[in-house]
């Protein structure tokens, strides 16, 4: 369950103010998949980072499966992010140092769990990429990084899952392929999965979609 | 601990695309680890050396020394030691001209007199072997090998010492205890001491010394000697030393010049760890992307700073090992530099303290200034995956952080104790922190200078390239702080060498230069004078000063005698013993002469103060060590005759000058009746003249020594071939110092550089222009960074020549020059290299790889 009420986020620069977010207020049950659209500056990549737990808001509150990530500290929030939250980004964001295997490695890593590996390799296979574990970062396709950065993003078994614009650095096909499995892991997994994205044929895969505008929610309704 | 193992293995991993340029930045510390473990490791082999040769260097384990004939009372102390089972060995040395009989070619040598059983320890090794032996055996002289070419003589000659002839059987090679350059400097001649008397050269007022050596049956017996005999060597007239002591005198001057050395070492420590900071600062950098993600999947800031801290920690310790083995290697390097200015031979081998410690140190120094820019990954917002701000913004922290703080209080406090632990010293210690401190916040200061310049100066009619290149200086992301200190701390470093050695090497040049004279006569007996006088006046060009000398001691100073203890301490402070002790060669005149400046009190030779008080100019620097002023009374033994005299005169001395100068100056009647000796100086056209005039002499009065001053003068050109050698060396070491701590300040900004030429390769500038912005840009910097580093120079080598060398500070104008032009040249060499990427690739490539 996430609950965002009366989210407001503005930028100060020198003496005037920069409103991104304004009174932005909704709730997610667990397990929907929730598309957040809207033209370019919009606010829709600001309202991601706030749900996550990425920034702070103006005002407004974040409850997420009942904690309220607005009032904890930055390493609190990343705990709480190693433990109940996933992402997926646009450009990836691989560790280009670490290979597939080892980049899927790292969020049970950091929870200090024994014996990563096999969970991570299992996750590889689930995404087609189970004989790829050694290869790094730039040795992979797109599409291939992509998937990589999916099966980690699950591999902690989120509670929720952040997708900024997942498809926006792929190819048609690709993109499609990327969104099957997405679709896939949220129906068997039962995680929420947030996405934000400028494209249509993205958007109507979610089951809820939420429209912004100038940072104020125009539309939030059922597909 | 699951969690720890996790850590270390993501930093593991983590670190593979960045072990080499980690290492790269680490690597400054190497050359400072390498400096501190060849030092310390040198000397600990020295001392240990020392320690297995004192015997060797002393030449017996006891040794008695007298600057006159031994009295009967030494002599029956030696009875005394000989028949309880001393073994003694006797030798006296004295400086005459020798000649070679078929050639008649002269120099001044060093007579060495000694007895069969010299020496006590060690080894003479002579060519061919075994003449040592030999020595003994008759009419027999080894000589230094350099005496074969300077009198152009060969083994089986006959060299004529005084009214004696000797038979050169050989030459020495090895003397156990005295170092190679000894020979440069005095010649020797061995010969048996029981042919000593035939020479005749050892008359009253001679300059010799004479030395007995004693090998003791069994540990202990020196210093119980040594300790009875202490109370009394005033009335025996003789000094005593133990070979322990000597080690300890020995071993603490090696101590104080490692320590000085060791300053360098510690500078570049310093400056290494600068180097790591800029390097690790650029590392950060290129870590923000790695460090949002990895703050995304729900790490911490504490396991992110782990991860780094670890990394950098590995890195140093492996840098700082690197610095180890280059220490090793280096310590292989110094005894072969300083084989001829040591006394022992030194076994060299590895020191397991120095090299630990230096480990240690590196590696902690290198950790410490890392973990100054590594506390920026910190605050790395996860939000940084979403939306990327300039890395500036993104790792600028508050001033007042209190681990940042804490960080840069630990790196005062290593830094002060390191060079507390170096110098020995609370005092020194803190000064040279403070001192290499100031220097670095002058050249921060200079940087922000040259930002605020390059704001101000920048004017809109100056060409594109040039305007580009400068504003760079000011810019966000600009490279100016880290290039400058770098740049402007090795630009010191070199430069303050090169100024103390101008400096000093002038001392010598103006003393040789402004002596008219070019030969100097000495040891002429009054009754020899008139022969001596008219053949350098039919010999040489002309005569240019000849003064009278009086050998005496001090007998008493304002009635306290010398012999009394309460002689040696005033209200001023204790007056020098080696002053109240030495045999003092004074002459009279009524006129100062050119190398002398009258500082206190009236020179009036015609002042009689009493019947039996005569007036005296004492030189200044002797004035303050003997605590004497103006109208004290001093008494004088003048070879046994008392006479009385009243300072009324303190003069300066310019003892750099190649004449006879005085400590003191007598009125002219004051000595008549005293034993007078005289020295002559004159002026010759060229060598051959010399050599013609100093056999005459010589042949007619073998006890009269000469020196020919050019000869010294290329004995002094030697020595300073030798420092010159070693400050080049320094320069070299400092400059391969400044280059890995110059590659880091410049790599530091080499990608906001890369990713602005490439845009302005987008943008239609062609590879010339934006190479031209680069040029501008690092020109500026060089030449800034240099000019600051050349005044900081000037202003410690000012201080070093005038302070510690108490000399005049003469500039090294070409030198520095030269300096500043290579420090501009290897910082655009260095900054161009590092951007080079912008002229290799095509703007399209180099922006989708960004």
């Amino acid at each position: 369950m996430l609950v965002a009420t009366n989210l407001t986020k503005e930028y100060q620069s020198g003496s005037s103010s920069l409103t991104a977010l304004r009174d932005v207020s909704f709730s997610i049950p667990q397990g929907d998949l929730v598309a957040i659209s809207g033209p370019s500056g919009s606010g829709k990549t600001t309202l991601l980072g706030l749900l996550a737990g990425l920034d702070t808001p103006t005002r407004g509150t974040v409850v997420l499966d009942g904690d309220d990530i607005t009032a904890m500290s930055e390493d609190g929030r990343a705990r709480l992010r190693g433990a109940k939250v996933g992402f997926v980004f646009q450009s990836f964001q691989l560790i280009p140092a670490l290979t597939a295997l080892e980049n899927v490695q790292v969020p049970l890593e950091l929870r200090g769990e024994r014996d990563v590996s096999v969970r991570a390799q299992e996750l590889l296979s689930r995404v087609g990429l189970g004989k790829r574990g050694s290869h790094f970062p730039a040795q992979l396709s797109g599409g291939e990084q992509q998937r990589v950065a999916i099966a980690r993003a699950f591999a902690n078994s989120p509670r929720i899952l952040f997708a900024d614009e997942p498809t926006g650095n792929l190819d048609g096909v690709t993109g499609e392929m990327i969104m099957d499995t997405v679709v896939e892991l949220n129906r068997e997994s039962g995680t929420t999965v947030i996405i934000v994205t400028h494209e249509q044929t993205v958007a109507a895969r979610a089951r809820r979609l939420i429209r912004l505008t100038d940072g104020a929610m125009v539309e939030d309704r059922t597909l | 601990m699951q969690l720890w193992r996790s850590i270390s293995r993501l930093a593991w991993r983590e670190s593979r695309t960045a072990r080499r340029r980690l290492l790269l930045s680490m690597s400054s510390i190497s050359l400072g680890v390498g400096a501190l473990v060849a030092i310390d490791s040198f000397a600990a082999n020295l001392t240990s050396s020392l320690r297995e040769q004192s015997r060797a260097l002393l030449g017996g384990d006891i040794a008695f020394a007298a600057r006159r004939p031994f009295t009967p009372a030494a002599d029956s102390l030696f009875d005394s030691l000989s028949t309880s089972g001393v073994q003694l060995a006797y030798s006296t040395n004295f400086p005459s001209m020798a000649v070679i009989k078929r050639t008649g070619n002269t120099r001044l040598v060093q007579i060495r007199a000694v007895s069969a059983e010299y020496p006590l320890y060690g080894q003479i090794t002579t060519e061919p072997a075994g003449k040592w032996r030999e020595l003994q055996t008759g009419a027999h002289a080894l000589i230094d090998p350099s005496l074969l070419v300077a009198l152009d003589t060969r083994v089986g000659d006959t060299i004529t010492v005084g009214y004696a002839r000797f038979l050169i059987a050989g030459t020495v090679k090895d003397v156990a205890g005295t170092p190679g350059i000894a020979e440069m400097i005095g010649p020797r001649v061995f010969i048996p001491a029981r042919y000593l008397a035939e020479t005749q050269l050892l008359q009253f007022g001679s300059t010799a010394g004479y030395e007995v050596l004693g090998r003791t049956t069994s540990p202990g017996v020196a210093a119980r000697v040594s300790q009875a005999v202490r109370p009394r060597r005033r009335a025996l007239d003789i000094s005593v030393r133990t070979a322990e002591e000597t080690e300890d005198n020995v071993s603490e001057a090696i101590a104080q010049l490692a320590q000085f050395i060791g300053v360098v070492g510690l500078v570049a420590l310093l400056l290494g760890g600068l180097g790591v900071a800029s390097g690790v600062h650029a590392f950060v950098a290129r870590k923000i992307d790695t460090v949002a993600i990895l703050r995304c999947l729900g790490a911490t800031s504490r396991q992110v700073l782990a991860v780094y801290v670890l990394q950098a920690a590995i890195m140093g310790l492996v840098g700082a090992a690197f610095g180890v083995v280059l220490g090793l290697g280096m310590q292989l390097l110094v005894p072969m530099a300083l084989s001829d200015i040591l006394p022992v031979d030194v076994s060299v081998r590895p020191e397991p303290s120095a090299m630990l410690a230096g480990l240690l140190v590196g590696a902690w120094v290198a950790l410490a200034f890392a973990l100054r820019p590594l506390l920026a990954l910190r605050q790395i917002s996860p939000l940084q995956t979403l939306r990327r701000d300039a890395d500036s913004n993104v790792l600028k922290m508050r001033w007042r952080d209190a681990p940042r703080l804490l960080v840069n209080a630990a790196i005062a406090a290593s830094v002060v104790t390191i060079a507390v632990l170096r110098t020995g010293s609370l005092r020194e210690g803190i000064a040279m922190s403070a001192g290499a401190g100031a220097a670095l916040l002058l050249l921060a200061a200079s940087a922000e200078f040259l930002s605020w310049l390059a704001r101000k100066a920048v004017r809109p009619r100056w060409p594109y390239v040039l305007r580009q290149g400068i504003s760079n200086l000011h810019r966000p992301a600009n490279q100016t702080r880290p290039v400058i200190l770098a740049l402007g701390f090795g630009a010191f470093l070199v430069t303050t060498l090169y100024v103390v050695q101008s400096s000093l090497l002038a001392r010598f040049s103006l003393g040789v230069g402004s002596s008219s004279a070019n030969v100097v006569f000495f040891d002429v007996q009054q009754d020899q004078r008139p022969g001596v006088d008219s053949l350098v006046l039919a010999g040489a060009e002309r005569l240019v000063q000849r003064a009278p000398v009086v050998v005496m001691r001090v007998a008493s100073i304002n009635g306290v005698l010398v012999s009394d203890d309460r002689i040696e301490s005033t209200p001023d402070g204790p007056r020098a013993r080696w002053a109240l002790r030495r045999e003092f060669r004074s002459t009279f005149r009524d006129t100062l002469v050119s190398s002398e400046k009258l500082v206190a009190g009236r020179w009036d030779a015609s002042t009689r103060i009493g019947s039996d008080t005569s007036s005296i100019s004492v030189e200044q620097d002797l004035a303050r060590d003997l605590r004497l002023k103006l109208g004290d009374i001093v008494s004088w033994d003048v070879q046994g005759v008392p006479v009385v005299t009243r300072i009324t005169s303190l003069r300066a001395v310019d003892w750099n000058r190649f004449e006879p100068n005085f400590f003191i100056v007598f009125r002219p009647d004051a000595l008549a009746a005293a034993p007078t000796q005289f020295i002559l100086t004159a002026k010759t056209l060229d060598a051959g003249q010399t050599a013609r005039l100093q056999r005459a002499i010589v042949s007619r009065f073998p006890n009269v020594s000469s020196i020919d001053l050019s000869l010294i003068q290329n004995t002094i050109g030697k020595i300073i071939d030798r420092v010159t050698v070693a400050v080049r060396f320094l320069a070299l070491f400092s400059l391969a110092m400044a280059i890995p701590v110059l590659v880091s300040a410049v790599a530091g900004a080499r990608r906001e550089r890369v990713r602005e030429g490439v845009l302005l390769k987008t943008l239609g500038a062609t590879r010339a222009q934006v190479a031209r912005v680069m040029l501008a840009e690092y020109t500026a910097l060089g030449v800034l960074g240099s000019a600051t580093g050349l005044l900081l120079a000037y202003v410690a080598g000012w201080a070093i020549t005038r302070f510690v060398f108490e000399t005049d500070f003469a500039p090294a104008i070409g030198a520095s020059l030269g300096i500043a032009a290579l420090m501009i040249a290897l910082t655009v060499t260095i900054g161009l290299l590092a951007g080079r990427e912008v002229f290799r690739e095509t703007a399209m490539a180099a922006l989708r790889s960004d």
